[in-house]
């Protein structure tokens, strides 16, 4: 199954490669991975989407936060949390087709950002499903280019929302029941 | 207060900060203005012959002492020699401080000469790695990183610094206070669990204790000891835990595991309690983990807690320094007494009696004979020498597991050996470490032929420093674990095993300069043993033990620790 962790990370050189290192040294999957800057520019926010067998989730989310560039990691997958994804499509076009591909592309909320000849760029944001469905619809239209960014997540619960990222509070109880610290 | 030095001395000054009274290296291009710092012998520093030896020496020292272990290489060739060194001292959570030289900054990324990715490489055989970039960051990582290696469960810790960090100039201002956020760990124990495990432990009527090296870090063995004098029950230590309870206690039941007791195999097989303490449930101890302790209920304590939960399920997790743990959990466990004692008495007294049912069906024998030299043999006489008070650095195979099955250990930080890794050459540097920090300590370097030949160079370290370390080679001419395998699994057929022109050891000792010998009479034996500790400085005694000889009992891989093989199969009669 896909589980979607949500990592704070100092932004340090090497963080990356610990974080995916110690995903590959365990022999777990990477689906997708976006990392970016946080309002604080010394900690960095990943969203990190791991295919893994449901059991071993709560050993991802441990491994994670032994992790000394981590500063909080936090497993999305079955709590309050909005995802999403962008994708960015080039689909030929013909004269014939053209008219169909914006329709298309309007039903899925989709915006042009590049137009020329032979066909469109496109831009499609959403969750996960959505964009590949879109993608989908896109194909039927003939040959396209696909890039997607990979899932972005936030989780919506109020205790885990965090302005300006502290110090991760280790609560022994969590700790003690192999909890995350959140 | 602050003054202008270079990161060179800078680093020596950090390292005196740390009380680092001695450190093993290996020189090299971009370390040489440490080492021009080094020579003013305020750090005393240890030439190694290899670098790996320099890490499996810092461990010894660190495994011995319960403090960090310091080692040094030059960038390159001398760093990415460190990695077994290091994975090995990751492997069994052994606090271990390593310092590298790096190209100059500049030149980073360019394959200058010996150039390696050494902060890349060693990601994942440390708990941490630091790369510094100039010579005013080098306390904070310095410090960081003897802190990260002794705190929470330790582990080895890199910094590697470029030559010109080591020659810039900055102002050393000491560090006072270590703050890492994303850095964790909880030593108390949680106080509810604790006294649902304490509960938990009078509630059982076949509890079993199963002690890790955890119990040695966290300097633990009195506590344990405690334990289980109080709740009377059974107690195993795991390899990485022997002497963590004395091996003459009554309770104890031996090693568990692959080649463990048949007593604290069956005692797993059958118990309704494991108390686990500072031990990680490794493959090597629990076999087919699905057939693993059917029956039992476990308390896991550990500092880790990726440990809890890894590989078997816990009823009562604790996070936990083992000592803070067992501090609070033996009071409470003290406080129920009187109300509970009495309460499965009865069972408690049958199981006992079962253990000891066990032990009597099937002890651990050395065997022994007048025609050949058991390897048994030669273990007996140096547990005999030893009494249980000498340090033992064993390397990997066979002789390790009959090391482990025989030689009694009184106190922990005794028994020294490459539990999790395995790496074979550990042995000997391990021995050089552990007499330069016990300079008094009768020192043993327990080792086999193969071993022995992969750190055969630093006979030349223990001649230079005159080091009165007693080698002891358990010579069967052959890499003996892989050849059992090879009998037991692989039809017999013997490939790439045997290890013949092994060196004569009196001339091999002697071109170093101190006495070696062979023995191959088994009424030799003690008396050579004798001889060895008997003489002031380094000994070799190359023991030519029986060939073919087997360590059991045995679980064979992928078996269920209640299914071992005993002995070797009986001769059937033609």
């Amino acid at each position: 199954m896909l589980q979607t962790i949500s990592l704070l990370v100092e932004n340090k050189p090497g963080a990356l490669m610990r974080i995916t290192g110690v995903l590959s040294a365990r022999g777990w999957n990477i689906d997708s991975l976006t990392v970016a800057r946080t309002l604080d520019p010394a900690q960095s926010r990943m969203t990190i989407v791991v295919d893994i067998e449901p059991v071993l989730r709560r050993q991802v989310i441990k491994q994670m936060n032994k992790l000394i560039n981590v500063l909080q990691a936090t497993d999305l997958t079955d709590s309050l949390a909005v995802s999403r994804e962008m994708v960015l499509v080039r689909v030929r076009a013909t004269a014939e087709t053209r008219t169909g591909i914006l329709k298309e592309a309007e039903i899925y909320g989709a915006r042009v950002v590049d137009v020329s000849q032979d066909g469109f760029g496109l831009e499609c944001t959403g969750p996960a499903e959505k964009v590949e469905e879109f993608i989908d619809a896109m194909r039927n239209f003939g040959e396209i280019d696909v890039t997607r960014s990979g899932i972005v997540a936030v989780s919506m619960e109020s205790r885990k929302l965090r302005v300006a990222p502290p110090v991760p509070a280790v609560t022994e109880e969590r700790l003690s029941e192999g909890l995350p610290n959140c | 207060m602050s003054n202008l030095m270079t990161g060179a001395r800078i680093l020596v000054e950090c390292l005196l900060r740390e009380n680092v009274e001695c450190m093993f290296g290996y020189p090299g291009g971009v370390t040489l203005p440490f080492y021009d710092v080094l020579y003013e012998g305020k750090v005393k520093h240890y030439l190694v012959r290899h670098e790996q030896n320099a890490c499996f020496a810092a461990e010894g020292y660190a495994r011995s002492t319960g403090r960090v272990g310091v080692c040094c290489a030059t960038s390159g060739p001398g760093a990415t020699n460190l990695v077994t060194g290091l994975v090995d001292s990751m492997m069994d959570s052994i606090p271990v401080v390593a310092l590298t030289g790096q190209v100059t900054t500049k030149l980073i990324g360019s394959d200058a000469f010996q150039e390696a990715d050494t902060f890349g490489i060693t990601r994942a055989c440390t708990k941490h790695n630091f790369l510094v970039k100039t010579a005013g960051d080098l306390p904070q990582a310095i410090h960081e990183a003897f802190y990260i290696a002794a705190s929470g469960r330790p582990g080895p810790v890199l910094v590697d610094i470029p030559k010109d960090v080591f020659m810039g100039s900055a102002h050393y201002v000491p560090v006072g206070t270590i703050h890492l956020p994303g850095y964790k760990f909880s030593p108390e124990g949680h106080a509810g669990q604790i006294r649902r495990a304490a509960q938990m432990i009078w509630e059982a009527q076949r509890p079993i204790v199963y002690a890790g090296g955890g119990v040695i870090h966290a300097g633990a063995a009195g506590l344990l000891r405690e334990l289980v004098e109080t709740i009377d029950s059974p107690a195993v230590c795991t390899l990485m835990g022997l002497g963590a309870l004395p091996s003459s206690h009554p309770n104890f039941i031996s090693m568990p595991g692959m080649h463990g007791s048949y007593a604290a195999n069956m005692a797993f097989t059958h118990t309704d309690l494991i108390i686990a303490l500072g031990a990680r449930f490794d493959d090597r101890v629990t076999g087919r983990l699905e057939a693993f302790a059917p029956h039992a209920r476990v308390i896991h304590v550990d500092i880790d807690p990726v440990e809890i939960g890894k590989n078997r399920q816990a009823d009562i997790p604790i996070v936990g320094d083992v000592r803070r743990v067992l501090e609070k959990m033996n009071r409470v466990v003290a406080e129920l007494a009187p109300a509970q004692k009495e309460r499965n008495a009865v069972a408690r007294r049958e199981w006992k009696e079962r253990i000891a049912a066990w032990m009597a069906e099937h002890p651990l024998t050395p065997s022994v004979s007048d025609a050949e030299i058991k390897p048994q043999h030669l273990i007996r006489e140096i547990d005999r020498v030893s009494g249980g008070e000498a340090i033992v650095s064993a390397d990997v195979g066979q002789h390790q597991m009959w090391g482990a099955q025989f030689i009694r250990f009184n106190h922990p930080r005794l028994w020294l050996n490459s539990g999790g890794l395995g790496s074979m050459g550990f042995g000997l540097p391990s021995a050089i470490g552990a007499q330069i920090a016990n300079p008094g300590k009768r020192v043993f370097a327990l080792v086999g032929d193969g071993g022995f030949q992969m750190s055969i160079p630093e006979l030349a370290t223990i001649a230079n420093y005159n080091l009165p370390v007693k080698i002891v080679v358990m010579n069967n001419g052959y890499l003996g674990m892989v050849r059992q395998w090879q009998e037991l699994f692989y039809n017999n057929r013997l490939s790439a095993v045997s290890l013949t022109s092994f060196p004569d050891a009196e001339k091999l000792a002697g071109a170093y300069g101190f006495p070696g010998r062979t023995v191959e009479d088994p009424k030799e034996v003690g008396k050579a043993i004798d001889e060895a500790v008997r003489h002031p400085g380094p000994y070799l005694l190359n023991v030519k033990v029986s060939q073919f000889e087997c360590v059991y009992p045995m679980v064979p891989a992928g078996g269920a620790i209640n299914e071992m093989v005993l002995g070797p199969p009986k001769p059937v009669a033609v």
